[in-house]
């Protein structure tokens, strides 16, 4: 699935032994695409490869995080993985959604290539409908975590003390049955898939994820992105974080082209 | 869904659709299941079939690769309607192929004298030189069989020294500018092309934030 940009040398860039993979779940609003482009965008990282999957819708365009006419000429598909070795961190983004009946198959592919290239841990970045939310969600933070058992050994007592939430269970049967609980994330995409398979197979994930509406989603993927910061401090944190995050070139135009003149 | 005036919204959200749900709520297939997804899946496989030089209709084995040095592909009716008004005639071109598939849009046709409204994938050689090829496209490939087609056409080709060209149209309002597109002097081409093609290009490059999708982006 992983195709390194490296043909032929050696495989120091397929090898992310103790990395931290980052990546989006193609969820409500898009929220975790969103982040990641601003990561990417951001702390300037260098594609070193892409997956060849049947699992996506296929797109192709020229690099979206252009700076100059020089760089704007490489291509970019639809899922490519980009790496940082200085903070350890290698991130994946993912920018079509996924074909029908293909999520399974994914899942299981993603969690394999984690395992195979070693990686320590997993962030993904996910959304969940606003709108599902019970009365209390409605209040205090629109931001969760969950960790997988593994993970929570490692990290959760650092949780604890970012005063973090985590993300509540409904019941299984509301209205009948209160006791029996269960994860529901609607509008997560593989968020659920992803977390439950990687606490069943050992592997160290987190979830982060906001609860949003389609819309204008910039300022959930800010919020989304200092989030993560807040944790795995990607950049300084100061008084205004969001103004330290930079905003892709792809970014123009999310909301149509100009106006003609006529219409006036 | 919020969007402005202008787009044309494929999905329900961008986020795609939302029935990953029930395909994710705990419970594997069963055997019916199974089955009726077996026979769908066989419904939608594409089929390539390749006509050797004698008109004898066979697969083609694994270890013949085709050698091609130019490949043209046409996507899509109006780019498959320039290339018969333009390049192809029944004298310098010969068939050498057929693409069959089935979708909820389109079954191509089976014959090979195509009508330019007919849904077809034909594939033709110069006869003049058996390394160029075209291939005209006008059926719609869907989602899930775009990966297959590549892997099925490409499959059968030798990949050193093949340099494809994709022609393929979308539509004006689709085009994201600083301008609006009202004033924009249409048709107007523009290309992408990978690191290594290294000819020069006939016309300006695709900016961002446009994108191309579908079979031309497979």
């Amino acid at each position: 699935m992983f195709v390194s940009c490296d043909h032929g040398g050696p495989s120091a860039t397929s090898d992310f032994k103790g990395f931290t993979l980052l990546m989006p779940a193609v969820s409500v609003g898009n929220v975790g695409q969103l982040a990641i482009d601003l990561v990417i965008s951001t702390l300037d990282m260098t594609k070193v490869g892409y997956f060849y999957t049947d699992c996506l819708v296929p797109m192709v365009g020229n690099n979206p995080y252009a700076t100059a006419e020089e760089n704007s000429v490489e291509l970019s598909i639809n899922a490519e993985v980009y790496s940082l070795p200085s903070k350890k961190l290698v991130v994946l983004q993912i920018r079509s959604p996924f074909i029908k009946n293909k999520y399974r198959l994914f899942c299981q592919t993603l969690l394999s290539w984690v395992k195979s290239s070693k990686c320590s841990r997993v962030v993904l970045l996910s959304s969940s409908h606003a709108y599902q939310r019970d009365d209390e969600q409605l209040l205090g933070t629109p931001l969760r975590y969950l960790l997988t058992p593994d993970l929570e050994k490692a990290v959760g007592g650092l949780m604890q003390e970012l005063n973090w939430k985590e993300m509540e269970k409904v019941a299984a049967y509301p209205g009948i049955n209160d006791t029996e609980k269960v994860l529901h994330i609607p509008g997560g995409g593989i968020t659920k898939r992803l977390f439950t398979e990687s606490c069943s197979k050992g592997i160290q994930m987190a979830v982060l994820l906001k609860f949003c509406s389609e819309g204008d989603n910039i300022p959930d993927a800010f919020a989304l992105v200092n989030y993560l910061n807040e944790w795995l401090q990607l950049i300084k944190i100061e008084v205004n974080t969001s103004s330290q995050w930079k905003i892709p070139s792809s970014w123009r135009l999310l909301f149509g082209n100009g106006l003609p003149p006529a219409l006036f | 869904m919020a969007t402005f005036f202008g787009e044309v919204v494929v999905a329900p959200s961008r986020a795609g659709v939302d029935d990953e749900e029930s395909a994710e709520e705990g419970c594997e297939e069963t055997p019916e299941d199974r089955d009726i997804r077996r026979e769908l899946e066989k419904k939608r496989e594409v089929d390539v079939r390749w006509t050797l030089k004698s008109g004898m209709r066979t697969e083609s084995s694994a270890d013949e690769l085709f050698v091609c040095s130019k490949f043209i592909l046409a996507i899509g009716h109006n780019a498959a309607a320039f290339l018969s008004s333009f390049i192809l005639d029944s004298v310098c071109w010969e068939v050498v192929g057929a693409v069959k598939l089935w979708n909820e849009w389109c079954r191509t046709s089976s014959t090979t004298n195509v009508l330019p409204t007919d849904s077809f994938c034909l594939f033709y050689r110069l006869i003049s030189d058996p390394t160029v090829w075209l291939c005209q496209c006008s059926c719609y490939v869907a989602e899930d069989q775009q990966f297959q087609w590549l892997e099925k056409v490409f499959g059968c080709m030798r990949k050193e020294g093949l340099q494809v060209t994709i022609l393929s149209t979308c539509p004006v309002a689709d085009y994201k500018t600083q301008e609006s597109t009202l004033t924009l002097p249409s048709p107007f081409l523009k290309a992408l092309k990978t690191k290594e093609f290294k000819e020069e290009v006939c016309c300006p490059l695709l900016e961002q934030p446009n994108i191309v999708r579908d079979l031309p982006a497979a």
